[in-house]
């Protein structure tokens, strides 16, 4: 026994040690290298953990905000609200589950798009809220990012998209697996009219969502260690009867596939997209993105 | 029980084989049954007719996999002529989940895709129970580009669980395979008609169904997930696969209520399965009809309405500002 475990009763000593007595949200312990890091800090950090660089998932605020430039942010489609044209109930109405989400996340969908400036370079970012219904595909995810595009056509500006998406959302039925064709249409319109669209993938990018948009970016970027993919993991697991290998369906494994143009840390993101941007838009080099 | 029949059918499958019954005894004795096989077959009607006039959504989405339910290989011998069928992704392989080539509507020359079942467990296990992976949508695409590159309009017939969720077919990218026919499906310069079949199973199905019309068999179904899959994630058990079946209105009544489809294919009495060349001979007239009219609009017309038709999926509010 040391001198300090000597000062303090045993007691004392295990409940301080105790995870479930930390004041939540307070600290949070890294699940890659097991750090304990102090919010302020990762949040400071992009909510990369700086001693390992494990990405923590980011809300689409936060995200918009460690992204654009602070200045001439102007949000596309704000006004758009979701409606249960169905009726739709399982164990709980669909609209008491978006009232739910509303109020948990402050956003009224999933889908969070703000025209702005990356260095100075006009653009259109999106960025999915996945806390809100598991940052599902719906009618308003849809529409908001069908503007999205027609706002960088008519401004001849880029498009980002951050996803971060389970699917389609099932109580949204046809209408959400209509929003796949809907968004895909948008980006050829763009495509085109010769206007850019990155696509950067995050921790998870699933179903409908990734076998929509998110695999038609110009670019395809995705963060170090996301789940990508079109069916999840478990579903494979019950179709082909096997453990599937490590590392499946992470970014890693998707750049070695061919799937993927780069992956980027988040730390980075804002510098390797205005560099990438500048080039494809045929402008000189941004001050300061390189 | 009959393993041909689902539950709600064995009724009709237990008259059925009275009926047979009747008529072998008859065959083979001097007994004259002909009477009673008259009442009989008639008894045998109205009953089909009360048991298909109530189907529940769970009742369609059964009759949609029915295991006797006619397939693309079989539209194509009773609806075409002429198919000849093309092969491979020039990339991969060839997937025989997706069926696809060349044939004539009547004389009218198309391009026709669609999903393939398998009748046996071996021809089951040969298309991967329709579930295609990205060489199929590669290959499928590959020949809707050519239909273009020729004018021929493009008929695609959807019967499919799901794009396959394996290893396999996430490391050649599914996703990408799928996303890609969407992109493209939505400006080819060809008419595009769509007709689920049998069942539509979610981005799988959507992959070949970016149209112009989209049409549905009476009896089929479209979805974004299956009941089963959307019962296991939001009632935590597969066995409320009825309730979501009814809650995602995957039938093509409601689906036509909600402005999704433009026409619906009557099927006969008892399902397309009890009737192969009536359900062939009214898609084959519903097509041509369909056809005719995207045949006379412009190009440009066309591409228009496509691009507008895709851009009114949704159901939302715009509130003030």
């Amino acid at each position: 026994m040391n001198w300090l475990e000597k000062m303090f009763p045993t007691r004392i000593r295990t409940e301080s040690n105790s995870k479930r007595n930390v004041p939540e949200g307070l600290w949070i312990k890294c699940p890659d290298c097991s750090a304990t890091l102090y919010q302020d800090d990762l949040d400071q950090n992009t909510h990369v953990c700086p001693k390992c660089s494990h990405h923590f998932r980011m809300g689409a605020r936060a995200r918009l905000d460690s992204f654009l430039d602070p200045e001439n942010r102007e949000e596309v489609g704000a006004n758009l609200v979701p409606v249960d044209k169905l009726n739709f109930k399982d164990t709980k109405k669909y609209t008491d589950r978006l009232e739910q989400y509303q109020k948990s996340t402050g956003e009224n969908d999933s889908l969070i798009v703000v025209e702005g400036q990356v260095y100075g370079l006009a653009l259109v970012a999106a960025a999915f809220e996945f806390s809100f219904m598991g940052g599902s595909m719906a009618s308003v995810v849809g529409e908001r990012f069908v503007r999205a595009a027609d706002v960088c056509i008519e401004k001849n500006i880029p498009l980002v998209c951050f996803s971060a998406s389970g699917g389609a959302r099932m109580q949204e039925a046809l209408f959400s697996l209509m929003q796949m064709a809907k968004t895909s249409a948008a980006l050829n319109r763009m495509s085109q009219a010769g206007v850019p669209f990155i696509s950067v993938l995050t921790d998870p990018t699933m179903g409908g969502v990734s076998a929509s948009f998110a695999m038609l970016g110009d670019a395809i970027v995705a963060e170090p260690g996301a789940l990508i993919g079109f069916a999840g993991p478990r579903v494979i697991e019950q179709t082909v009867r096997q453990k599937l290998p490590e590392g499946f369906q992470r970014s890693e494994f998707l750049l070695e596939h061919g799937a993927l143009d780069m992956i980027v840390d988040r730390r980075r993101m804002r510098q390797e997209i205005a560099s990438l941007l500048s080039i494809l838009q045929g402008k000189p080099a941004l001050y300061g993105s390189t | 029980m009959n393993l041909n029949f689902l539950e709600f059918e064995q009724p009709i499958a237990e008259l059925e084989a009275k009926i047979e019954e009747l008529r072998l005894m008859g065959n083979d004795s001097d007994l004259n049954l002909s009477d009673e096989i008259v009442v009989l077959q008639d008894k045998c009607k109205d009953l089909t007719h009360s048991i298909f006039s109530s189907l529940t959504s769970w009742q369609v989405s059964q009759l949609s996999r029915h295991p006797q339910r006619p397939y693309t290989l079989d539209y194509l011998k009773s609806v075409f002529t002429g198919f000849q069928e093309l092969h491979g992704d020039r990339h991969f392989s060839d997937d025989p989940a997706i069926v696809a080539g060349v044939a004539r509507l009547d004389g009218r020359p198309v391009m026709v895709v669609g999903q393939q079942k398998g009748r046996d467990t071996k021809e089951k296990l040969h298309r991967n129970f329709a579930m295609p992976k990205p060489e199929g949508y590669r290959k499928a695409l590959r020949l809707m580009q050519m239909a273009e590159r020729f004018k021929l309009p493009i008929i695609t017939l959807i019967d499919t669980p799901g794009a396959y969720p394996g290893v396999d077919a996430e490391e050649r990218g599914q996703s990408e395979a799928i996303a890609r026919n969407l992109f493209e499906m939505s400006h080819f310069k060809t008419p595009i008609i769509s007709v689920v079949i049998g069942e539509g199973g979610s981005g799988g199905a959507l992959a070949i169904g970016v149209c112009d019309k989209l049409m549905m068999l009476q009896y089929s179904t479209y979805s974004v997930i299956s009941p089963e899959g959307c019962a296991s994630i939001l009632w935590k058990s597969a066995d409320n696969a009825p309730d979501a079946a009814e809650a995602m209105g995957l039938t093509s009544e409601r689906l036509e209520e909600l402005g999704f489809i433009d026409d619906i294919v009557p099927e006969p009495l008892g399902g397309a399965h009890r009737d192969f060349s009536a359900i062939s001979e009214s898609l084959k007239l519903a097509l041509i009809k369909q056809l005719d009219e995207l045949r006379e609009m412009p190009v440009d017309d066309l591409l228009k309405r496509r691009y507008e038709r895709l851009m009114s999926y949704g159901s939302f509010e715009e509130t003030a500002q």
